[in-house]
């Protein structure tokens, strides 16, 4: 029996909005507890939602770079149930009528053909509070900060059939919303959060089998065990004749294995009804417009515009388009150096990725500007100093040592391209290696990486090695 | 001091016959002495009131009041009032202290008033008679075995009774008109949007509306005009500028149009009060104005529409009274689900559970189409009844109540009795409508009130009409004996 998994994806992305959805508290990450809940975010008597044009703004967005349809006219709705985190008892967001309708993204599923995955809406809501369980001796504190962050809920059609399908669709989404600016992405903090619903038929069904949901995925990798965990213990069930139980599962990273969830309520009967305290929200035309003229230009359009402009590989162009902040820098060091685009494209995606991992730092945040990086790169065109050497100086200027120009002074680490300088240093090579030199004449040509390692032993690394080379052939042919 | 209107109170002020603080003391006092056999105060804010007062009568003697400076007012205790007891009347929130003040008690106190305290209610808003709140119920001044109405029957009873010259109120399905009308004074329900909900403890968030009850149309339009306007933490506020509404009340009659609806002439309504109403009749026909019978054929649904749309909100509205953050929280709670399950059991009253519980019903999976959505399109059929009516007249008029104040005790076996008191108020709020309850005479020495109602925003020509009544009329002048 073959099987096909049929999975969909819930992603819940914080909108980066300054303040919360319905009120005007702050939404930065990280403050003492209980710090930025105002009296709307605790829901005490009295208050009144009023929303927040900005988590619009951003919902319309997105919904034009997936190519959705903004919905004129949408309505928020009451999603009611009881738990100490949700303050008014009830969750504001969209039910029947969501601010965004279909949509659909291409995506590069690993090892496997590209694909179109749709998009069944995208809606606006607000965000609970936090519950922490530990650390209270058997009692749960509640941190309200987080109440009332705006949240876009992005549900994909259950088009995915395969861990990776899934995996592409997650990371296409979080680079989307990074380039649009509308959400860092960043799962640690619980930005960018994804639930994944799965079930699993034999291959040319069209009827769903059981599906469970698999909750709080809070990286690419998990997603990927956990689904591949979830489709294997499903097909096991099944084809022992059992019968897959629908429920929600948590995924355990330490033992890689899904879980059922310890239920917190029994009862999912949500009571949805158009929440009295809001009108519905009327997108004008002109807003749309507005928001679509100031779209960024998208990942995939950036991708193929770095292939043709700068003759880079696909691979090449993916890697420097992963990031909105890493595009921009590569196309700013590409300005400052006229052509050269593919050393620049080695370098972003070598040294400078290599040393912002390493410190733990993204792009904006590294040390070393397009024009400071570029200055380095231009000595490494013009010959001043070799390739191996820029690594050196990089790492110099990286740690705040100063200027390209300055260190390379400092350390007197010119490229040495005086021909009778080197020349005089191989013929000392040459008259103390006579061995070396009957090997290679005897036709043992690896032998010159020797000569080679000895010139540049000699030269402290400083020789052109173009030159080395060339020089070396010409002495020992002789 | 206190049989005097506010126009007067302020012209006494401004005059130097008396001081605030003067006029305020007397105010309290009397309320210490009287308020015994009514019960229409929850909290008494002495202290407060008398610092407001002497700050009022800074500021006459500077030469830098307003119209309703030094003016004492009552706040309906659904009122948030920054650092005092805010309890709606419910044990729920009897040890709440509100850390802000709602836009209405902002604006009074801005244009100048004295809060005197907070008055009764029934429980969250819910009820007709003042009989369901935790402090215990009201007593209409006029027989103290009688209710004054519901739920603003602190407020109406208050005023009546002369302890204070004028009392907000809220009206969700006449809870403003209806004990206006059991206690012989004024009240004016605004249109839905006019008065800010800001700080007003919710209980069905899409006819709430926060208004006035004083003792002429006069007074109801100087506090109207402070207290409404748009404002920006209100989503549902409408930005519609406020019109002096004292400016029109001595506008001419003749001509107008007065409709009076068969359906709320039907019989239902007591013999006396027929009578009492049929008399303020001829008295607007005596003043020009023409009356035209017209139907609203769908009123007799807004009962049953009410009575599903606000208990559904209202279950939503009453959930976050839940122990966690604020109110009342159970003994020694076991677990979460005791901690909700007796938090609310013992910090709700019988009626406000009995509306969650229909509310609840109303809004659950498999009966959402059947009731709460059908709810709502009745809805619209009423409003369609109106917007129709009002396409032929410029007011429709009726008894505000059936009958006049019932005795305690009366109707509280039976809900549905109960509900059908607010037979011809209901669908006012259902259609988002002004309206308003005038002192029409007395049926056996108990206050008959007549209804007026407008098109949307017609205020100004509620308030003028009602006051035409009045200075033909001196029924909003009779005091309940014993309080005069």
């Amino acid at each position: 029996m073959e099987w096909e998994a049929v999975i969909g994806l819930e992603i819940h992305t914080q909108l980066a909005t300054k303040s919360k959805i319905f009120s005007g508290a702050s939404t930065a990450y990280g403050a003492q507890p209980n710090t930025q809940a105002c009296a709307v975010d605790l829901g005490l008597p009295g208050v009144l939602p009023v929303l927040n044009e900005q988590a619009v703004r951003m919902a319309v967005t997105f919904g034009l770079a997936i190519g959705a349809t903004v919905c004129p006219r949408s309505v928020f709705a009451r999603k009611n149930y009881f738990y100490p985190d949700l303050p008014k008892g009830y969750q504001i967001s969209q039910y029947e009528l969501p601010v965004v309708e279909g949509g659909r993204l291409r995506i590069e599923p690993e090892g496997e053909d590209p694909m179109v995955v749709g998009i069944t809406r995208a809606h606006l809501e607000e965000d609970a509070g936090k519950s922490l369980h530990e650390d209270f001796s058997g009692m749960t504190g509640i941190d309200l900060n987080r109440a009332g962050t705006p949240l876009l809920e992005i549900v994909s059609e259950p088009e995915m059939r395969s861990a990776a399908q899934a995996v592409a669709y997650m990371k296409k989404i979080h680079t989307l919303v990074r380039y649009l600016g509308i959400c860092d992405g960043n799962m640690q903090e619980g930005s960018f959060r994804c639930d994944a619903n799965i079930s699993v038929r034999p291959v040319g069904r069209t009827a769903f089998g059981t599906r469970t949901e698999i909750k709080n995925l809070n990286s690419f990798r998990f997603v990927e065990r956990a689904l591949r965990f979830e489709i294997e213990r499903q097909v096991e069930i099944l084809e022992g004749g059992g019968a897959v139980v629908q429920e929600t599962r948590l995924y355990d990273p330490a033992r890689d294995e899904t879980r059922p969830m310890r239920s917190k309520e029994e009862a999912n009967d949500y009571r949805y009804f158009p929440d009295p305290d809001l009108l519905p929200l009327e997108i004008p035309q002109t807003l749309i417009e507005a928001v679509r003229d100031a779209l960024p230009e998208l990942p995939d359009a950036k991708r193929e515009r770095f292939v043709s402009d700068y003759a880079l590989s696909e691979y090449d162009a993916l890697a420097l388009t992963g990031s909105r902040e890493m595009a921009d820098y590569y196309e700013a060091l590409v300005a400052e150096l006229d052509g050269q685009a593919k050393l620049a494209a080695n370098w972003v995606m070598g040294a400078l990725s290599a040393a912002l991992n390493r410190d733990g730092l993204t792009i904006d945040e590294g040390p070393l500007g397009p024009a400071a990086l570029a200055g380095l790169l231009a000595r490494v065109v013009d010959d001043t100093i070799s390739g191996k050497i820029a690594k050196e100086v990089f790492e110099a200027m990286w740690a705040g040592e100063g200027e390209a120009d300055q260190i390379i002074e400092a350390r007197g680490l010119r490229q040495i391209t005086d021909s009778s300088a080197i020349e005089g240093l191989i013929d000392e090579i040459i008259a103390a290696s006579p061995q070396q030199v009957a090997q290679y004449r005897s036709g043992k040509t690896k032998v010159l990486g020797y000569f080679v390692g000895q010139v540049m032993k000699a030269t402290q690394g400083k020789a052109n090695p173009a030159q080395v080379n060339q020089l070396l052939k010409s002495r020992l042919d002789r | 001091m206190h049989r005097l209107t506010i126009s007067q109170i302020a012209a006494a002020l401004r005059g130097g016959e008396f001081s605030c603080v003067e006029l305020t003391t007397h105010l309290l006092d009397r309320i210490e002495q009287m308020d015994g056999r009514l019960n229409s105060f929850v909290t008494v804010t002495r202290e407060g009131a008398l610092a407001a007062a002497a700050d009022a009568d800074g500021r006459l003697s500077r030469g830098e009041a307003g119209p309703l400076t030094g003016i004492p007012v009552a706040q309906k205790d659904i009122f948030c009032t920054d650092g005092v007891r805010t309890s709606c009347a419910s044990r729920m929130l009897d040890n709440f202290v509100a850390p802000y003040d709602a836009t209405v008690v902002e604006r009074l106190r801005t244009a100048g008033c004295v809060m005197l305290g907070k008055t009764n209610m029934d429980e969250f808003a819910m009820g007709s008679s003042n009989e369901t709140s935790f402090y215990g119920p009201v007593h209409n001044p006029w027989d103290l075995d009688r209710v004054p109405g519901g739920s603003s029957g602190g407020s109406a009873a208050a005023v009546a009774a002369r302890l204070v010259p004028a009392a907000t109120g809220t009206d969700t399905g006449g809870s403003i008109r209806q004990p206006a009308a059991l206690c012989g004074v004024s009240g004016i329900k605004p249109t839905y949007g006019r008065v800010s909900r800001w700080g007003m403890i919710a209980f069905a968030s899409s006819l709430d509306q926060g208004g006035v009850l004083a003792r002429s149309a006069e007074d109801c339009a100087l506090l109207l005009g402070a207290m409404a306007g748009f404002d920006p933490r209100d989503s549902t506020s409408v930005d519609r500028e406020v019109p002096d509404y004292t400016a029109g009340l001595e506008r001419d009659l003749s001509g107008l149009r007065i409709g009076l609806p068969r359906e709320y002439f039907g019989e239902g309504i007591d013999g006396a009060v027929s009578a009492v109403i049929q008399e303020a009749i001829e008295i607007y026909r005596g003043l020009g104005a023409e009356m035209r019978e017209i139907g609203l054929p769908n009123v007799h649904l807004s009962v049953p529409a009410y009575y599903v749309v606000a208990p559904a909100e209202c279950s939503s509205n009453l959930a976050r009274y839940d122990g966690v953050r604020y109110g009342y929280r159970c003994e020694a709670p076991r677990d979460l689900l005791d901690l909700y399950t007796r938090t609310r059991e013992e910090g709700f009253g019988a009626e406000v559970k009995r509306r969650v519980m229909i509310g609840t019903y109303a809004l659950s999976a498999g009966y959402f189409d059947a009731y709460y959505l059908k709810a709502q399109q009745l809805r619209r059929l009423i409003s369609e009844d109106f917007r129709a009516a009002f396409e032929a007249v410029d007011v429709i008029m009726a008894p505000t109540t059936p009958t006049t104040a019932f005795r305690l005790g009366e109707k509280l076996d039976d809900p549905v009795t109960m509900y059908l008191s607010d037979i011809n108020t209901i669908a006012v709020n259902l259609a988002g409508l002004p309206g308003m309850s005038i002192p029409a005479g007395l049926a056996q020495g108990l206050p008959v009130g007549l209804q007026l109602i407008g098109d949307h925003f017609e205020e100004p020509r509620l308030l003028s009409v009602a006051h035409a009544f009045q200075r033909e009329t001196d029924w909003h002048r009779r005091t309940a004996p014993g309080f005069e």
